[in-house]
């Protein structure tokens, strides 16, 4: 079977364009612009909480050393579990015990709280592995003897963390929350999947029985993946200038004025490898 | 001061780190600890500032119990130098150096200018100050290392292996600024090193550590260099041990024979006439030694032009009048014409000293300062 | 327990067939991707110049989402959109996209020094690549391989939502199906986790049997 009943695949993809440029498909209570705002408010919300566990415990597991092993494996088993099984998991066992059905200011349709509560507990359970392994590796990659003239000055263990173990993880802090980001963002799609949800997946589950129509159909699927697709590089983007404002120079190696010192191609160990930076 | 009572580091799987340590680190003077790998320098360094505890035993600073003082609180008075320097690559280097001062309270102002007058101190540029250490060499990351553990002005300061990580040439830079510096400052030093020749020439005194973190013996260079305790001392301290103690020995009187001596311009015949044993010593205008000029045995007709720049032999070394024996005796040994050349203060020749005559010295100074044979062997 | 095992009795060969699916749809694109991602990424390795575009563009090509690809490929190859082989090329991209990478630093992570020893030695360049790069970079290599091989497992599940049948269907027959609710979620994903640790331990045993230098030293 392909895209169109007629037999033809490709003119699938060549009305997409035309699609894209059509004003109706981007506003409107399902436009595109409706979709990427729940889409980007799933995306935000899930990372925000995922950080506020992942980032502090991943500080304290590389600043102690305890833990790893427990932070690896749990990164690993994460890993594979299909999202997908999970959150219908949770949605057929959970959702029929949450009440509140009112709709959420801007955030959330009215019904939309018993479903949009999986998603969000699945999303948090994706983004958490990449924030937390690259903050304790961040840590623990610290030069022992930046950490050991820290303590040695008179630095309390608080101080040594805030002031010195951070800053100088934090490219590979940084480079962890933009995976997670970039893996929410690409999940999310699904979450349109339930009902009362939205996300640009919507376009993607609502066109697929009407998957003919030039207007619904495969066009806006297609036109709706190209702007999650879209998101994702934007957000990536916009992370990393993010990371070039808040790392220090010092650590990035980006310099004004000369360059690394570096001679004889003998790399010096001043923290963290321009590598992982 | 720095007073080690009976300290002892056991591990909990039996090791012995530092094994009933008693010392004390004068006021104002470098005291060295060196030894073998596993004598337990580094630790017994690391007890100072606690930044590893004692199993037994007290350490006392300036009379005070250093268990009974909050360990941050001890640390922010303790300057601490280590190899690697352990610059915060995330900071520019003034930031560093003004690190301690700043987790006193003080004004960032002011322990920023603070910072950058050290860092002239330790012989950094005032350019540099806003640069990253990654921007930095070996070399002068290690002075930023030592002006950060001076910021906070502490009377007492720890290093550990400080110049081990660079290289030979850039080490005796170091070390010689790092000289000129505590002449200036006076600080109260625990200096840890492997390497004897550095403990010598750097240590007001030496403690020499052996394997399982037992005191072999403490004292000045000069003393352990020509009184050993023991022959594990005696091997550690190594060969050499009556050459090197000659760096110790001040040069004194020295009879001195003075030479004609020769420019550069003149003619090379004018030249030859002066020279003894076809070797003659050519000075510049203001009398200081340039170089010997080799003239035995030239055919008359190779003396026809001027004593020039390139037909000197710049072997040989300068040995100061108020310098060590050592150094005399390198200059005559060096001199292509047998002959040392002694210098005055401001480096105009003074005169010249033959390894015979140097020896001479030697063996007068010996036999003066030898103590006599205990009577009881009669 | 019990009820798992009766739903999966159930419908035996139906899951059965799925299973099979699932297990080439998650080894398929692993092994390709692998042997695509090799030339690509030695070229990024041993050409310096090339390795921040190559990079680049994986990195891009990894941002696109799962279910994008699923509908751009029908376009493109002509397939339908229920066809597996979407989801397995989308798989291969995703792949190759991971795996240029980890190949490339894989390759770079082996010292200079050991290179040019080999080179000293006499080996021409082709077979300093194969006797001496390639084995030292297999660890490296072997551990990006773990990871695109168990988050390729979970990404066949997504092929379930537009209709492709594979394990990932019991998903959505428990969803829709208000009957068995959560039981055929329960199997999936059971059965989902163990090809995940079916791949991860068949690469790890590989990885041992390919290394035995670091059974050595970790033995010491």
């Amino acid at each position: 079977m392909t895209a169109f009943a007629d037999g033809s695949g490709l003119p699938g993809i060549g009305l997409v364009p035309g699609w894209l440029t059509t004003a109706a498909h981007w506003w409107g209570p399902h436009g595109l612009l409706v979709s990427l705002r729940e889409h980007v408010v799933y995306t935000v919300v899930a990372v925000l909480v995922a950080a506020l566990i992942a980032l502090p415990a991943g500080l304290v597991i590389g600043h102690t050393g305890r833990g790893v092993v427990l932070v690896v494996g749990l990164a690993n088993a994460v890993r594979a579990v299909p999202a997908f099984g999970l959150l219908l998991l949770l949605v057929v066992t959970i959702t029929p015990k949450i009440k509140y059905t009112h709709a959420v200011s801007w955030l959330v349709s009215t019904g939309g709280v018993p479903y949009v509560v999986p998603v969000e507990i699945v999303l948090v359970i994706l983004a958490i592995p990449p924030i937390l392994t690259n903050t304790y590796a961040g840590v623990q990659n610290v030069d022992p003897a930046v950490r050991d003239a820290a303590t040695g000055m008179g630095m309390r263990g608080g101080q040594v963390l805030r002031g010195v173990e951070l800053p100088i993880a934090l490219p590979l802090i940084l480079s962890g929350v933009r995976s997670a980001v970039l893996q929410v963002i690409a999940t999310a799609t699904i979450a349109a999947y339930l009902p009362f949800l939205g996300g640009l997946g919507y376009l993607i589950f609502n066109g697929l029985p009407q998957i003919n129509d030039p207007n619904v159909g495969y066009p806006a699927m297609l036109g709706a993946g190209i702007v999650v697709a879209a998101l994702a590089v934007t957000a990536d983007l916009l992370l990393l200038g993010v990371q070039r404002v808040v790392v220090s120079r010092g650590v990035s190696q980006r310099f004004r004025t000369g360059v690394a010192y570096d001679p004889n191609e003998i790399t010096k160990r001043v923290g963290v490898s321009p590598a992982n930076a | 001061m720095i007073r080690f009572d009976a300290v002892t580091k056991r591990y909990p799987d039996g090791t012995v780190a530092v094994d009933e340590l008693s010392f004390v680190a004068q006021s104002g003077q470098i005291t060295v600890l060196v030894g073998p790998s596993g004598c337990g320098k580094t630790t017994s360094l690391r007890m100072i500032n606690r930044l590893i505890e004692p199993t037994s035993g007290k350490i006392f600073i300036e009379d005070r119990d250093a268990s009974t003082v909050s360990r941050t609180e001890l640390r922010r008075g303790i300057g601490y130098v280590i190899q690697q320097a352990g610059l915060f690559p995330h900071r520019t280097i003034v930031d560093n150096v003004a690190t301690v001062p700043l987790l006193l309270g003080q004004d960032k102002k002011k322990a920023r200018a603070r910072a950058v007058e050290l860092l002239e101190l330790v012989g950094l540029p005032a350019q540099m100050a806003k640069r990253y250490p990654a921007q930095l060499s070996g070399g002068q990351q290690q002075r930023v290392g030592v002006a950060r553990a001076l910021a906070g002005d502490p009377p007492v300061m720890l290093m550990d292996e400080p110049f081990s990580a660079v290289d030979p040439v850039v080490r005796a830079q170091l070390q010689q600024e790092f000289l000129r510096l505590q002449h200036e400052l006076g600080k109260t030093i625990v200096f840890v090193t492997h390497d004897i020749d550095e403990a010598i020439k750097l240590g007001d005194r030496v403690a020499v550590l052996q394997v399982g973190g037992r005191l072999a013996q403490l004292a000045t260079p000069a003393e352990l260099l020509a009184h050993p305790a023991d022959a594990f001392v005696a091997g550690f301290v190594g060969r050499d041990r009556g050459y090197r103690a000659l760096g110790f020995a001040d040069a004194g009187y020295l009879p001195l024979t003075d030479e004609h001596v020769a420019r550069v311009g003149e003619d090379l015949r004018a030249a030859s006439y002066v020279a003894r044993d076809g070797w003659a010593l050519v000075v510049d205008g203001d009398d200081r030694p340039l170089g010997w000029l080799a003239l035995g045995g030239l055919p008359d007709e190779a003396l026809a032009g001027q004593v020039t720049a390139d037909l000197l032999n710049l072997g040989g070394t300068l040995a100061s009048e108020a310098g060590t024996l050592r150094e005399v005796l390198d200059a005559a040994l060096s001199s292509p014409s047998g002959r040392g050349v002694v210098v005055h203060d401001d480096g105009s020749f003074a005169g010249t000293i033959t390894a015979s005559e140097v020896l001479v010295r030697i063996e007068a100074r010996a036999k003066s300062i030898r103590p006599p044979i205990a009577e009881a062997t009669k | 327990m019990n009820a798992l095992w009766q739903y999966f009795r159930d419908d035996q060969s139906e899951i059965l067939g799925w299973l099979r699916t699932t297990l080439w749809l998650a080894a398929a694109p692993v092994v390709v991707g692998l042997l695509i991602s090799l030339p690509i990424g030695w070229a990024a390795s041993r050409f310096r110049w090339s390795y921040p575009p190559l990079v680049t563009i994986a990195g891009l090509l990894y941002t696109i989402p799962s279910i994008v690809l699923f509908l751009v490929l029908p376009g493109i190859l002509g397939t339908g959109i229920l066809d597996p082989v979407n989801v397995a090329v989308a798989l291969t991209i995703y792949c190759v996209a991971l795996l240029v990478r980890v190949v490339a630093d894989g390759l770079s992570s082996v010292s200079d020094a050991t290179l040019a020893a080999a080179s000293a030695m006499g080996y021409t360049n082709r077979q300093r690549l194969f006797a001496v790069q390639l084995p030292l970079a297999v660890p490296v290599i072997g551990a990006g391989l773990r990871v695109a091989a168990v988050s390729n497992v979970s990404l066949v599940a997504v092929a379930s939502t537009l209709g492709v049948a594979q394990l990932g269907s019991l998903f959505t027959t428990g969803y829709n199906a208000t009957k068995h609710g959560s039981t055929p979620i329960l199997l999936g994903l059971v059965l989902f986790i163990v090809v995940a640790l079916a791949f991860d331990g068949a690469i790890l045993l590989g990885l041992r049997v390919l290394t035995p230098w670091r059974r050595a030293v970790a033995a010491r």
